[in-house]
């Protein structure tokens, strides 16, 4: 019994989710949007753990191992996205990948 | 040989299958489509001679070949049902359609679309022998349908003309009317005796109706209907004259044997069910002399060799359903086969004569023909005796049975018989009136006779010979219908009976061919042309229908040009590409609309869960 | 205030300070380097809070491994001086107007969303034993496809980062 109230838990989680939603908004460089989206990821498993943590049970936790595993993936394929978008357009900025429009 | 009589219609169908698969030379194309028909002829004629070999209590044949469908208690067999009556029609459709076939090849012969005329032809004859051989009313129906699939590809044979198209849907959708009240007939029957089986069904019939009640009335009107459509009786006539569009075989072809008899047999064949409807008998006759008497006189002032002939046609389609009306069966199937053999050569030798003289149908652009077409002219003569019914040509017999049983009939018989004796004044008329304005006078027209071959000839001296000597039997149809007690006739009603086509054929000579200036004088008068042109125009019946149905429906399709209905679904689809090119907008391709797009979406539906 | 409330605001504190300067930050190493110890910082919360094997994965997985990768990449494509100025003219004021705008709501939401439950005080401490028996347990379909996940990232990112060739499209020499 650890007297942490989970609501401020929660609050750092929402608050570090919104900075990281600011920083793939706001940020040009691809390199900086995919640290924003981890940063994202990271506050999402930080409330599943805290979650886990209220109720006693182990389901937080794994879900943050799951949340791990996804973020893992998706960093392997973002970086190897940007050595390529790099090799072709020797630029960072995701603005010359908008070719893909309706 | 009767167990054979499945391959009777299948002939000609497998004729038709060959003409329209195979890429046949004109020849092979002559032999499939006339021997198809030709081997149908000589099959049909042993099977007849089997069946009438037979004690006259067995003259009755049913096949069964597989169920067609089934639902509940609704059984409808792929049947074939042989008894006098058919085989008569089976001879009449056989053997005449083979004179036509044997004709059409002569007639047809520098036409590019040959193979394609047999092919239809073959069709129509099998569709026709379905109609006569089907066992329940739904296989009839089918023979039914395909008999009118046929004539509208018939009459539109030439259909690269806009007229001939025309005549073909006129055709196609006049016949659909009476079509369509046959079916709804055919429904109540079946709703009410559950059965189409028609011996089944008249057997029905007579158990649980009451002579006269409704619902037989009900059912004998609405099968009236549609042998009404295509008999071309009125009201349902005007698409005969309109379907001379057509080559001539096929005018002989819908005209003698097979598509208008169509309605007679019908009746025939239903005759118990009209027989407790006599209101309906009444009507029946009615009509047909109402017909005959009308069309009369339209036939009188045609100027087109055809036109005349196909209103002779209606008129003796009404001497037919006079006859069934007033419960002489035997008579109008009698006049049915020696309408078939007279007119049939009456349309061949017309086709002939059309033929000389370069495809000019105006009988006043002919004149003087006798002597340079003397086949033609003799083929022609022969056939408008029979069909004046001059004595001792088979029209005389069998017209002559139709009026003495319509005089005996006890309602309103007199009316009847002196309608009928007055369209025989006409039908005199008007056919000397054709034989001496064509073949007699001075000639003025050119004629190259080449075209007139052995096959060409072959058929008309066949014909005449039949229409001479096709009245001198008596049908055996005594056990099909119930036997008509004899009546006794007047001999002043024989008498007239009698002189009243040479009536007509003196009139014509002395108007006609003495004195040519007598018919100017009369249509000059006002009256004279008034009535000219009611006459010309049919009784004003094409008139009338244009009016009251034709306009008021172009009238509606005009308005309903643009589909008023569609314009709603096209004001979805505008809509819809709308919204496409407006979310297309969206799809700019930059990452970061779309994530700001998700998070205001985040934004506002977690704003709406917070203050809903 | 028991020592684990402090150390637990403390390492908040840092980890909300690290992230802005993650997002902010104009060098990708120094921002990089700021996402760690933010990163940390929740290992630490991760400790108090009673997840201590949760704490060792965000240690060892995410701030380890992952950001390795990431290190590797900044390394690989070798990005000067320049960058640094690109950076600047690319995050000039006006564009932080509009997300920050919807991000404030955002948060303002979710905050009010908090706000209106009941306080929830306590944590209860969840053995990494307990953890694996739920891993291997009910969630072995779930580690299984998470298991597939890795390996398509592995095929994945094997396919995508080859050298370009000289044929494909868009390249430039």
């Amino acid at each position: 019994m650890i007297a942490i109230p989970v609501e401020h838990c929660l609050l750092l989680s929402v608050m570090l989710f919104c900075l990281g939603l600011l920083g793939v908004l706001v940020r040009r460089n691809i390199i900086f949007v995919l640290m924003s989206m981890e940063i994202m990821l990271n506050a999402i498993g930080l409330a599943f753990v805290s979650g886990g943590a209220r109720w006693g049970q182990a389901d937080g936790q794994v879900m943050f191992l799951l949340v791990i595993t996804l973020a893992a993936a998706e960093v392997a394929i973002g970086l190897a996205l940007v050595l390529q978008l790099y090799q072709r357009y020797r630029t960072l900025d995701i603005e010359t990948i908008s070719k893909m429009k309706g | 040989m009767l167990e054979f009589l499945w391959l009777v219609p299948l002939l000609p169908l497998l004729g038709f299958l060959l003409l329209v698969l195979l890429p046949l030379t004109k020849r092979a194309a002559a032999i499939v489509g006339v021997g198809s028909v030709g081997a149908a002829a000589l099959l049909t004629l042993l099977i007849v001679v089997e069946l009438f070999g037979l004690s006259s209590d067995a003259q009755v044949f049913r096949q069964i070949y597989w169920t067609w469908m089934q639902a509940e208690n609704f059984t409808a067999q792929f049947a074939f049902y042989l008894d006098p009556l058919a085989a008569v029609m089976m001879a009449i459709i056989t053997g005449v359609g083979f004179l036509i076939h044997l004709y059409s090849v002569g007639y047809m012969d520098e036409d590019p679309g040959f193979a394609r005329f047999f092919a239809y032809m073959n069709l129509f004859i099998a569709a026709m022998l379905v109609l006569v051989l089907g066992d329940n009313l739904v296989v009839l129906y089918l023979g039914w349908e395909g008999v009118g699939l046929c004539s509208y590809l018939l009459i539109g044979f030439w259909y690269d003309s806009h007229a001939n198209g025309y005549a073909a849907r006129k055709a196609f959708v006049v016949t659909r009317v009476g079509d369509a009240l046959m079916a709804l007939g055919m429904f109540l029957l079946f709703l009410h005796l559950d059965t189409l089986d028609i011996q089944q069904l008249m057997a029905n019939a007579n158990d649980q109706w009451q002579t006269g009640s409704s619902l037989p009335t009900i059912a004998a009107a609405l099968l009236l209907g549609g042998a009404l459509g295509k008999s071309a009786q009125i009201p349902l006539q005007t698409w005969l004259p309109d379907a001379m569009a057509g080559p001539t075989p096929i005018s002989a072809l819908i005209h003698a044997a097979t598509m208008v008899t169509a309605g007679v047999y019908l009746i025939a064949r239903t005759h118990e069910l009209f027989l407790l409807a006599p209101d309906i008998m009444f009507l029946v006759a009615l009509i047909g002399a109402t017909t005959l008497f009308i069309s009369g006189f339209t036939a009188l002032v045609q100027t087109d060799i055809k036109r005349i002939l196909a209103f002779s046609t209606i008129s003796q389609l009404g001497y037919m359903f006079l006859a069934l009306g007033v419960g002489a069966w035997s008579a109008a199937i009698f006049h049915l086969m020696t309408h078939a053999f007279f007119k049939a050569l009456l349309f061949l030798a017309a086709g002939a004569v059309i033929l000389c003289v370069h495809h000019e149908q105006d009988i006043f652009k002919m004149g003087g023909l006798r002597k340079r077409l003397p086949v033609s002219f003799w083929s022609f003569m022969i056939g408008g005796l029979a069909l004046v019914a001059v004595p001792l040509t088979s029209g005389y017999y069998s017209k002559h049975e139709i009026l003495f049983a319509a005089a005996g009939n006890e309602n309103s018989g007199q009316l009847l018989w002196l309608l009928g004796v007055l369209g025989a004044v006409m039908t005199g008329l008007y056919t000397f009136r054709l034989i001496f304005t064509v073949f007699f006078g001075e000639e003025n027209t050119r004629v190259h006779e080449s075209t007139v071959g052995l096959v060409v000839k072959l058929p008309l001296v066949v014909l005449c010979l039949l229409s001479i000597v096709g009245g001198w039997f008596v049908l055996p149809l005594d056990h099909v219908f119930p036997a008509s007690e004899e009546q006794a006739i007047s001999g002043i009603t024989s008498l007239v009976t009698d002189v009243a086509p040479f009536v007509g054929i003196f009139i014509a000579y002395l108007v006609f061919h003495q004195n040519k200036a007598l018919a100017d004088a009369v249509v000059a008068h006002t009256p004279g042309r008034l009535l000219q042109r009611f006459w010309f125009s049919g009784w004003g019946f094409d008139w009338l229908y244009q009016k009251i149905l034709v306009n008021p429906f172009m009238l509606f399709v005009r308005i309903n040009k643009n589909d008023i209905v569609d314009s709603f679904y096209r004001l979805a689809a505008w809509l819809m590409r709308l919204i496409h090119r407006l979310f297309g907008l969206t799809q700019t391709g930059r990452m970061q609309w779309y994530v700001g797009s998700i998070a205001l979406g985040v934004v506002l539906i977690v704003g709406a869960g917070i203050f809903s | 205030m028991s020592l684990e409330l402090f150390l637990f605001y403390l390492a908040s504190a840092v980890a909300v300070f690290a992230t802005l300067r993650t997002i902010t930050c104009l060098n990708a190493a120094h921002a990089l380097l700021y996402l760690i110890s933010s990163l940390l910082s929740i290992a630490v919360i991760f400790y108090l809070i009673g997840a201590p094997f949760a704490a060792t994965l965000e240690v060892i997985v995410y701030a380890g491994a992952i950001m390795v990768l990431f290190v590797f990449v900044i390394m690989m494509l070798n990005m000067g001086k320049q960058t640094v100025e690109q950076e600047r003219s690319w995050l000039n004021p006006v564009i932080w107007i509009g997300p920050g705008i919807i991000c404030t709501v955002l948060l303002a939401e979710l905050v009010t969303l908090l706000v209106q439950k009941e306080r929830l005080l306590e944590t209860v401490i969840v053995t990494p034993k307990e953890v694996g028996i739920s891993l291997f347990g009910p969630y072995l379909l779930a580690v299984e496809l998470a298991s597939m996940l890795l390996l398509a990232g592995l095929v994945g990112a094997y396919h995508l980062g080859r050298p370009l060739t000289q044929k494909q499209p868009g390249s430039i020499k």
